[in-house]
């Protein structure tokens, strides 16, 4: 049986193949990669293009492929919810972010909020929201990948987590962000293609018809697969998911940086709008898949695999394309894990360095040779973590991590991103205030809710009544901001936003 | 407040390229929230009306979610459209 846990040579030839191209990019961007600018925005001379292959696969991951084809695969309808979610939040990155965060700051988006309010207390509430956030996220993709892998390939779920620790450690120590960005093009472009072969070998069986595939769904599962069922029972939290997923993509500090690699705001822009382009027909694929393993392989058979469902689009290959077929889908699931932690552990390394050593504990003096020896400190520090973190998660369900991510870069991040660009009146207490208040409430709901409390430490009930805190903690945060900004007005820091109104639109000139 | 200054002058000019670049944003932004919201609501609230069929394999369902993807797009050329043709040429005004 195949996907069983057994070791599978096929798929794992696949994976070295992959491993040994992004090492060999690794050893070229090592060139590239002497001095703090290039670490943290490989040289900005990535174009439009590259970046929005880069973001789609820092963005895309293995939740979103192998989670959603399965949501679907069991549930119908009810996993498209997520497909649609995840995309609608890049529309907001382009239309309230994308070009003022690339003309406003260098590194990271902290930098954004403290062009014009004081350094310290800004640069350290951000710090605090962006590790947050990358925690958990780092957390969901090493419990992810050790998971994963022992199906796919059959290996021990240790051994996978410090394999998944010590390639993207390679990777981010050598070749920065130049390196960084290469894997994650490599992987769009795998990801996408294996994806789109997997959808049209599906629709081969369905003369090319998407139409006729569902309606074989309905013929073996009842019309019901085609309309809502029990995932959306409560509104409100529907809402305050949606709410999370929408602001969040826009608050994720591993995204917002990809932003510095562009020369300028216009190729930012259209990076984004490439992205966009790129992660909305991956997630209609996804409906293709999804429904394609449901009636192909057959719900039975993809439970027996696991229970949750993440086996629905390799066990797809190995059905429509054989024994090969599976194994290159499994080492591209893999190349997807390894791109976004690669992604998250560079920004992580950005924001230790870059906010808090140099401009915090050095107040800002200091040199690119300094600030590149202690990202890349920084960046061995992360890389121990997450492995150990992954060991320690183990067997932990960490399906409530990624919406914790998105509740907490929406509610710590983004509105005080927003309102820094946006809005002249915000103060440094004010932004300080918004961000702490963002993630503490985000935590606490979360903590209380029945996700913890019921699903976690097995409790019959919960204190706060929605799965997501998003609904709360996002306006709460915004109000924060807004009340401490009017109540103690800075007439100084007003007028640094109009001196900074130029550099909004036309960046450093 | 914003500054405000004689008409014509550069910072009248930046006032101006402000707001318009606010308001596209501001209006895009919300034009993404109805329809997104709108699907959720009509999820939460009314699933007989999207599990209907409309054509065999086909449900309003499965149909509005493409959709609501396919909106995301346009939304995004929207901006792009305006952003290269008419924004742009005030950045190039701005700078001269």
């Amino acid at each position: 049986m195949i996907g069983g846990g057994e070791t599978n040579v096929v798929a794992i030839g696949f994976f070295l193949a992959f491993i040994a191209l992004s090492l060999g990019i690794t050893v070229w961007a090592s060139r590239k990669t002497q001095t703090a600018d290039s670490f943290y925005t490989a040289g900005r001379s990535v174009t439009a293009l590259q970046n929005g292959l880069a973001l789609a696969g820092d963005y895309m991951s293995a939740a979103s492929f192998l989670g959603i084809a399965g949501l679907v695969a069991l549930s119908g309808f009810d996993g498209l919810i997520y497909s649609v979610g995840w995309l609608v939040g890049w529309p907001v990155v382009m239309f309230l972010i994308a070009e003022p965060l690339r003309n406003l700051g260098r590194y990271t988006f902290a930098d954004v909020v403290a062009a014009r309010l004081r350094q310290k207390p800004v640069r350290i509430a951000s710090a605090i929201g962006s590790l947050a956030v990358i925690s958990f996220y780092l957390i969901a993709q090493m419990v992810g990948a050790g998971n994963l892998i022992r199906l796919l390939f059959g290996l021990p779920y240790e051994f996978a987590v410090v394999i998944v620790g010590v390639v993207m450690l390679a990777y981010v120590l050598f070749g920065g962000m130049t390196a960084t960005t290469w894997v994650q093009i490599v992987k769009a472009v795998l990801l996408l293609g294996g994806a789109t072969l997997l959808a049209l070998l599906v629709l081969a069986r369905f003369s090319f018809n998407p139409l006729a595939l569902f309606a074989e769904a309905t013929r073996q599962y009842g019309d019901g697969v085609l309309g809502p069922g029990r995932l959306v029972s409560d509104p409100v939290d529907a809402m305050s998911l949606g709410l999370a997923l929408m602001l969040g993509t826009a608050g994720l500090p591993h995204i917002l940086m990809r932003f510095y690699t562009v020369p300028d705001a216009r190729t930012a822009r259209t990076s984004v709008g490439y992205a966009t382009a790129f992660i909305g027909f991956f997630y209609l694929l996804t409906f293709i898949l999804g429904f394609g393993a449901m009636v192909l392989i057959g719900r039975d058979a993809i439970t027996a695999v696991d229970a949750g469902g993440n086996m629905a689009a390799p066990l797809l290959a190995a059905g429509v394309g054989g024994r090969p077929f599976f194994g290159f889908i499994s080492a591209v699931a893999f190349a997807t894990i390894l791109a976004v932690v690669a992604g998250l552990t560079l920004s992580g390394a950005a924001t230790l360095s870059h906010d808090l050593w140099v401009n915090v504990v050095r107040h800002g003096e200091t040199n690119s040779r300094e600030e590149l020896v202690v990202a890349r400190g920084a960046t061995v520090a992360l890389a121990i973590v997450s492995i150990t973190l992954g060991i320690l998660f183990k067997g932990q369900n960490v399906a409530y991590m990624v919406g914790l991510a998105f509740a907490i870069a929406a509610s710590a991040n983004f509105p005080v991103l927003v309102l820094s660009i946006f809005w002249s009146r915000l103060t440094t207490a004010g932004a300080q205030a918004s961000t702490i208040v963002g993630t503490v409430t985000a935590l606490v709901l979360i903590w209380l809710s029945p996700a913890i409390q019921i699903d976690v430490l097995k409790h019959t009930e919960a204190w706060f009544p929605l799965r997501n805190p998003g609904i709360v903690s996002i306006p709460l945060a915004f109000a924060v901001a807004m009340l401490v900004s009017w109540l103690r007005p800075v007439p100084a820091e007003e007028q640094a936003f109009h001196a900074l109104e130029r550099r909004i639109h036309l960046g450093a000139e | 407040m914003p500054v405000t200054s004689a008409p014509g002058s550069p910072s009248a000019a930046l006032e101006a390229v402000t707001a318009a670049r606010w308001r596209i944003a501001l209006s895009l932004t919300v034009a993404m929230m109805v329809v997104y919201f709108g699907f959720i609501l009509l999820v939460a609230f009314n699933k007989p009306l999207l599990g209907r069929l409309i054509v065999p394999g086909l449900s309003l369902g499965v149909l509005l979610g493409a959709l609501v993807i396919v909106a995301a797009w346009v939304l995004t050329w929207i901006y792009i459209h305006w952003a290269n043709t008419h924004y742009d040429a005030h950045l190039r005004g701005l700078r001269s």
